[in-house]
């Protein structure tokens, strides 16, 4: 009797209504992470909208609503070109990144059959030291007097260091390439080592030689995985701002680098507000578009 | 058609497929028989050519191919999972190998609605794997080779994953779809009755190689080993001495008692440890002591199985640890053992059912 009594022992309110409603245990698990997204997230991109309307008044900041900030910038096609500059750099960035990856990716996921984790943690090798050290690093190895020029004179390659090397387009697109590496190899090699090996199987026993089954069975089914390499790398290359500042040089400043500086140097934040909701709206729409392509090759 | 010769193969220093020589006509249905680990899926894989050869040679038509590419076998396979591409409709599955070949695309329409309708599935063309259930995706995967027209089909547990009625159903439709179309097909099972039902010929394997190749009335009748006859259906196996009495050669068999050998007993040896094997089907009950020719023994009805139109009755008989298994026919509205648990019967059995084996 004594242990009847204590097996039915009465369930609480709480747990009575999480074991009937399965979307109640859904949204408690989600609680925290909804939590976090409000304050972290929603706030600071409602404060953002909410000062993108305000404007300068010498020294002060006018709190009155207005669409000024945004007249201004329709108005000056440096913004224009600056947020095209942007899109294009990390556009290049991404699919030269991605182009890269994916056979490393596919090595790993295809051809490494013991420690694949060890092989992958060794992907990430570029994330072990920070951002800005790595930086650092390829301006070492890209100056006047820097690594490469050093080794191409000394070979004898060419006889005056090559200037272009650093504070270019290129070096911008060399070093957001190599740093977001990771990014890339990840989601492709997760999509690539999902594909049931019987596919491929098949479609060798179907006729197709090594490169038409991968591109008639292997890329298409990894396609979902380059979509999300590409935008991991995009989102957040596109609105880099260290990268270009250190290595850019004036040919390589990106949309971020002027965000910085309108809430540094240039004191105009309700500025740099507006021009940072406009580039989340571009790489919003961009992501669409993306999207959309994909969707149509994916037919 | 299709020879092994001496085909071995070793993964490290485990050999799995161990000096396997077969050879398969062209137009036969032929099964590789063997339970997991067997060598039998290796074996075709081998065939098909996605695994290479350690040693020996794979000719088909006389010309060597095991050094040859998957891709340029004429051979196509139907996978255990059916590996229809999941980014393809069925259509476009099935007309797979097609493009490659540069077949006119009308052509290719007529030749993909010519197959749907021979797997009878003609208004799924447009349909995707995740929208097929397992038997339909075993037609499209069947269609999508057969298209092709391979001089052989390889198919590797190709019912494995239907429930019992569809793979039945199966079984019949994947027979008279290949005596229709006049394609060799080699099948890999671990199911012997699939093997018996749909075959010419089995090749029973084990531990990577082949101990016996019969027709399946050969398997069940005639089975060379014990493997063999313990693998093809149920067998009751009963330890035995052969001595020779005057001139006839007989046996001391544990359960049976004395009996004369036939035949196949003829071979052997005074001392000489043997196997009797007989078939639930070879044996008969009575609830009296028979009279006439036939051997009888003593036992006890142990347990029944009543499986609709025959069951299974398990009989204990001194001197064997384990019942005889009995199959008995029931003729509807009747259940003549019905109830008769524990109770005392006639084990009996013709001379003629006897199968000898060596005991190993």
């Amino acid at each position: 009797m004594t242990a009847m009594a204590l097996t039915q022992r009465p369930a609480s309110v709480l747990s009575r209504l999480l074991h009937r409603h399965e979307a109640c245990r859904g949204w408690l698990l989600l609680a925290p992470a909804l939590c976090l997204m409000l304050v972290a997230i929603l706030f600071p991109l409602g404060s953002t909208l909410v000062m993108s309307t305000w404007s300068l008044d010498g020294y002060s900041v006018d709190r009155t609503p207005t669409l000024g900030n945004y007249s201004a910038m329709l108005g000056q096609p440096m913004f224009g070109a600056l947020i095209g500059r942007s899109l294009v750099v990390a556009t290049i960035a991404t699919v030269v990144t991605v182009a890269l990856c994916y056979p490393m990716a596919y090595f790993v996921a295809f051809h490494v059959h013991r420690h694949k984790a060890l092989w992958l943690i060794l992907l990430t090798l570029p994330f072990w030291t920070s951002y800005l050290l790595r930086v650092f690093a390829w301006k070492v190895v890209l100056g006047y007097e820097g690594v490469l020029n050093t080794a191409l004179i000394g070979l004898g390659i060419v006889q005056e260091p090559l200037a272009a090397l650093l504070y270019s387009q290129t070096a911008v697109t060399l070093v957001l390439a190599h740093s977001w590496a990771a990014f890339a190899i990840l989601p492709i090699y997760v999509s690539l080592e999902k594909i049931d090996r019987s596919y491929i199987e098949a479609a060798a026993d179907l006729g197709d030689g090594l490169t038409r089954r991968f591109w008639r069975i292997t890329f298409p089914l990894s396609l979902p995985g380059v979509v999300a390499a590409f935008f991991m790398m995009f989102v957040p290359t596109v609105g880099d701002y260290i990268t270009p500042a250190m290595v850019g040089g004036p040919d390589g400043m990106m949309v971020g680098n002027l965000i910085q500086a309108m809430f540094g140097p240039m004191n105009n934040w309700p500025a740099g507000a507006a021009l940072s909701v406009v580039m989340m709206l571009t790489i919003g729409l961009a992501g669409l578009a993306f999207l959309a392509v994909g969707r149509l090759v994916g037919r | 058609m299709i020879s092994l010769r001496n085909v071995c193969k070793s993964f490290g220093r485990m050999q799995v497929v161990n000096d396997v020589s077969l050879e398969i006509a062209a137009g036969e249905f032929f099964s590789l028989l063997g339970a997991s680990g067997s060598g039998k899926t290796t074996l075709l894989r081998m065939i098909a050519g996605f695994e290479a050869v350690t040693s020996g040679q794979i000719l088909i038509d006389g010309q060597p191919m095991q050094d040859t590419p998957p891709h340029l076998r004429p051979i196509n396979m139907v996978f255990q999972n059916y590996a229809i591409f999941p980014h393809l409709t069925v259509r476009d599955n099935i007309a797979y190998g097609l493009r490659r070949l540069g077949t006119p695309k009308a052509e290719q329409a007529r030749m993909v609605d010519a197959m749907l309708e021979l797997i009878a599935l003609p208004g799924y063309g447009d349909r995707r794997a995740h929208q097929l259930s397992g038997g339909q995706m075993q037609r499209v995967a069947l269609a999508r080779a057969l298209i092709l027209k391979p001089k052989l089909l390889l198919l590797d547990e190709p019912l494995g994953a239907l429930d019992k009625q569809l793979r039945e159903q199966m079984q019949i439709e994947l027979r008279s779809l290949q005596r229709q179309l006049g394609i060799t097909f080699v099948l890999v099972t671990h199911d012997q009755e699939e093997a018996l039902t749909l075959s010419d010929r089995v090749a029973v394997m084990a531990n990577g190689q082949v101990i016996q190749v019969d027709t399946p009335s050969g398997l069940y009748d005639r089975p060379k080993t014990r493997q063999v006859a313990a693998f093809v259906g149920t067998m009751n196996f009963f330890d035995a001495t052969v001595r020779t009495d005057g001139s006839a050669r007989i046996a001391d068999v544990a359960g049976l008692g004395v009996m004369t050998l036939n035949g196949s007993g003829q071979g052997r040896t005074d001392g000489e440890r043997v196997l009797v094997a007989l078939r639930p089907e070879g044996l008969g009950l009575s609830r009296t002591k028979p009279e006439g020719p036939a051997y009888a023994v003593a036992g006890q009805l142990q347990a029944r199985q009543y499986l609709g139109g025959r069951q299974l009755l398990h009989v204990q008989v001194a001197g064997r640890a384990a019942p005889v298994t009995v199959a008995a026919g029931a003729a509807r509205g009747e259940d003549p053992w019905s109830g008769d648990e524990g109770s005392p019967v006639w084990l009996t059995w013709a001379p003629d059912a006897v199968t000898i084996l060596d005991p190993t």
